[in-house]
């Protein structure tokens, strides 16, 4: 352990400011997606998150246009700055699911949206150009479960079990001003339940570091003890104990959209924006996309295999999809030219 | 019932048929017609001379349907978990035994349970089904239709004992569904897709009320609006729902002002909660105490109102004159009754039932032949392939054989041949021997010399 107090000051302890200011200075991104069925506040509970309004003309749909109604993917883009740092916004709406009578596999257009942001970052990735790159991935994707029945539903457990491996999954509890205190306990501990019966992965909060201090720790346990998060979103202002809040008012009283003891909203918001809106992020690209590029150059080394025995010994490749990065390609010609004089050794 | 007589006029006899005809609803059709042509032809008002006291004439009636008891039957349709048990719970003020159904059935199926419920002298027989696992499913394309067999079993069951030639309807337990509550999700936007498809299924079917379930969720101007899209999706789609009856003068008005508030949103709840100094079916939030009873809070107490203490008989009469009786209709139109023949001449039943036996049993007849055909002919092709077998078998044993004979002759043959060379050997064996024995004394002979 280097003694640096007693050496001279050398300098890098500067470094975490210099992070600070270079990120200011490029701004962040984040894609945030939203899923579940027609009217349990999705929106709403965005413009809360975010303070502003991000869906002024909207056109709902009827009953009976809902009877088959395919889903939809929607992207709303917003620039939000707060004191100089510059967020680019990314909402993706899935409206449709859910709603239709038969809804089987209604899920798929999601996956094929995600799998195509993935795609065009692969592309991107493996370019000659890669001073702009586009991160159009989705970082985080809260699906909202009804409060009106007793847990998961198969529609649920089905949706998260598809998306699992390709973003981060946050359950939310949506519309929770219908649930007692008691209620909403059951409900989450049901729900916590079932996520483990079924083997769903939802995205983990990652433990906090021993050396934090207490109530720190007590804060990440409190936070992970009260997931999936209840929720309520508003998008009104209204005046409850002297001040002005968002909330919704009812004939029995004010619920306030940002007082912990009526709803977790303000936990979700600490948790998606303040503290773990990185390490969403990071895991998307250290982890769901990295998969998707495994699987995806594997698919192709097979296909290239089972190709090269029909073809000439140093014919150029021409992969059927993306170009794969420089040093597959050299290792997937060093195979080829091995097979091929394996291939000459048998004959003799 | 009093101003009816006062119309129809005729003396007591004359009204006294029309009068246990209603009161026992019995399904003599032909009587019926034959007595609104009475009505038409003349109506003599008499006034009476003094006091006759037929006016005690609905004392009788309700006295005798308090002894024999009233049957009620409520169906909940509505998801999972939306509140139906707690609803009814609430509304009947009484524990009724259930357990929390899961959301991972196949399918829809309906679970009746019925109760025996008394208040002040009166008896009451409910029976409430409910909907287990409806909405649940991925594919919801076939959620209506349990529904629909369920309702129209009882239909048809309550039809198979009017036909019984020895019935007893009075004493009979009537299954059929009187109201059903369809129960919508409160989403504040509109109806879902499977709402809408299902109650335009029931329509024909069953009174419905929609009611806007766990109603603590929605704010009022939200209600507002969200009541105002369900029922013009309602309308604009032609779904039927119940309408509060307004020919009786005496609850015309509080039905006509509660039509205007359809559908209820209820709130239900079965825990106590002090307000005030009382204790009031409520739900406790941390932001403030939802009250059952409250007409300000939701409409529950107008849904009580309404199902029970005012037009639950209605609803049982709507249930008989409209709903079975359309379903009757198509029922035996589909057997092939008709009302007039083509000539315009009234058939009676019997007659078209005895056609349609000796139809029936002719179809039968029929039927038995064509069977008894298809066995004969199987039979027979079965013969011959047995027949076929046999040949073949016959004709591979005579190949065999001659085949092994063939083989016999020609081992012969060989035999044969070989016995002769053997004779051969041996007879030059002999000669061989002989020479051999004449050939030594030769030897001598010259050695001697």
């Amino acid at each position: 352990i280097s003694q640096t107090s007693e050496k001279e000051y050398v300098g890098f302890a500067t470094l975490p400011n210099q992070v600070h200011r270079k990120s200011v200075k490029k701004g962040f991104d984040f894609t945030l997606m939203v899923a579940g069925e027609s009217g349990l506040g999705k929106s709403t509970l965005v413009n809360s998150l975010f303070l502003t309004d991000l869906h002024k003309d909207r056109k709902l749909l009827n009953a009976e246009e809902r009877i088959r109604q395919t889903v939809e993917i929607t992207k709303h883009t917003v620039d939000i700055e707060e004191k100089g740092v510059k967020l680019k916004l990314t909402i993706v709406d899935t409206p449709g699911f859910g709603d239709a009578v038969n809804n089987t596999e209604c899920w798929r257009p999601i996956t094929q949206y995600i799998d195509q942001q993935f795609e065009q970052y692969f592309r991107d990735e493996s370019g000659l150009n890669r001073k702009n790159i586009q991160d159009n991935r989705v970082h985080c994707c809260l699906y909202f479960i009804p409060p009106f029945g007793h847990g998961l539903r198969p529609v649920d457990i089905e949706f998260m079990k598809a998306l699992q491996d390709k973003v981060n999954v946050v359950p939310l509890i949506a519309k929770a001003d219908c649930l007692t205190p008691l209620e909403i306990k059951k409900l989450k501990e049901r729900l916590r339940e079932e996520i483990d019966k079924y083997g769903i992965k939802i995205y983990q909060f990652p433990d906090c570091d021993s050396d934090e201090d207490e109530e720190f720790k007590q804060q990440d346990k409190d936070l992970k003890e009260s997931t999936p998060f209840a929720v309520i979103g508003s998008n009104t202002v209204v005046e409850a104990r002297g001040q002005r809040v968002r909330g919704r008012l009812y004939p029995w009283g004010i619920v306030e959209v940002e007082n912990p003891s009526h709803c977790d909203f303000v936990k979700l918001r600490t948790m998606l924006i303040r503290t773990h809106m990185h390490d969403l992020k990071d895991i998307t690209s250290d982890c769901h996309y990295e998969n998707y590029r495994a699987q995806c150059i594997q698919n192709m080394t097979r296909c290239v295999e089972m190709m090269s025995v029909f073809h000439s010994p140093l014919a150029p490749l021409s992969p059927p999809c993306v170009y794969p990065a420089p040093l597959q390609l050299r290792r997937m010609q060093q195979m080829l030219q091995k097979m091929q004089q394996q291939m000459h050794e048998q004959e003799l | 019932m009093a101003h009816w007589y006062c119309v129809l006029g005729g003396s007591l006899k004359e009204i006294e048929p029309h009068f246990h005809e209603l009161a026992r609803h019995s399904s003599d059709r032909k009587h019926q017609s034959a007595a609104t042509s009475a009505k038409n032809e003349e109506k003599r008002n008499l006034s009476l001379g003094g006091h006759v006291g037929f006016d005690s004439l609905p004392e009788q009636l309700v006295s005798k349907s308090v002894t024999q008891g009233f049957c009620f039957n409520i169906l909940c349709v509505g998801e999972t978990g939306i509140g139906k048990s707690t609803l009814m719970n609430t509304l009947f003020n009484t524990m009724f035994e259930n357990e929390e159904a899961s959301h991972y059935q196949n399918g829809v199926y309906l679970r009746p349970r019925t109760y025996d419920l008394q208040e002040s002298s009166v008896r009451l027989k409910l029976t409430i089904v409910d909907t287990v696992g409806f909405g649940d499913q991925i594919n919801k394309e076939d959620s209506y239709k349990p529904i629909v067999d369920y309702i129209d079993t009882q239909f048809e069951n309550y039809l198979q004992e009017e036909l019984k030639i020895k019935r007893s309807l009075f004493n009979y337990h009537d299954t059929r569904i009187h109201i059903c509550l369809y129960f919508i999700a409160p989403t504040g936007h509109s109806l879902k897709s499977l709402d809408l498809v299902t109650m335009k299924k029931l329509d024909s079917k069953v009174n419905i009320i929609p009611i806007i379930a766990k109603a603590d969720t929605i704010s009022k101007s939200e209600l507002h609006k969200f009541k105002i899209k369900i029922m013009s999706e309602l309308v604009s789609n032609g779904v039927q729902i119940y309408q509060f009856p307004t020919d009786d003068e005496t609850v015309s008005e509080i039905n006509a002002s509660m039509n205007a508030h359809l559908p209820f949103a209820v709130v239900g709840s079965l825990e106590e909660v002090k307000v005030g100094n009382k204790a009031v079916r409520a739900r406790q939030y941390p932001w403030g105490v939802v009250q059952v009873e409250n007409e300000s809070h939701c409409d529950f107490v107008k849904l009580r109102e309404m199902l029970i203490r005012v037009n639950m008989e209605d609803l049982r009469e709507q249930t008989h004159a409209r709903h079975y009786e359309l379903y009757r209709r198509c029922k035996l139109e589909e057997m092939g009754f008709k009302d007039t023949d083509p000539d315009s001449e009234p058939f009676s039943l019997q007659e078209t039932y005895e056609a349609k036996r000796k139809e029936f049993l002719g179809d039968l007849q029929r039927k038995e032949e064509e069977m008894r055909q298809m066995f004969v002919n199987k039979v027979k092709e079965t013969e011959a392939e047995l027949k076929e077998k046999e040949r073949e078998l016959h004709e591979k044993f005579e190949q065999l054989k001659r085949m092994h004979q063939e083989e016999k002759r020609k081992v012969e043959e060989k035999r044969r041949d070989l016995e002769e060379e053997m004779n051969a050997f041996n007879r030059k064996k002999v000669a061989a021997e002989t020479l051999s024995l004449s050939q030594p004394v030769k030897k001598d002979k010259d050695k001697k010399k």
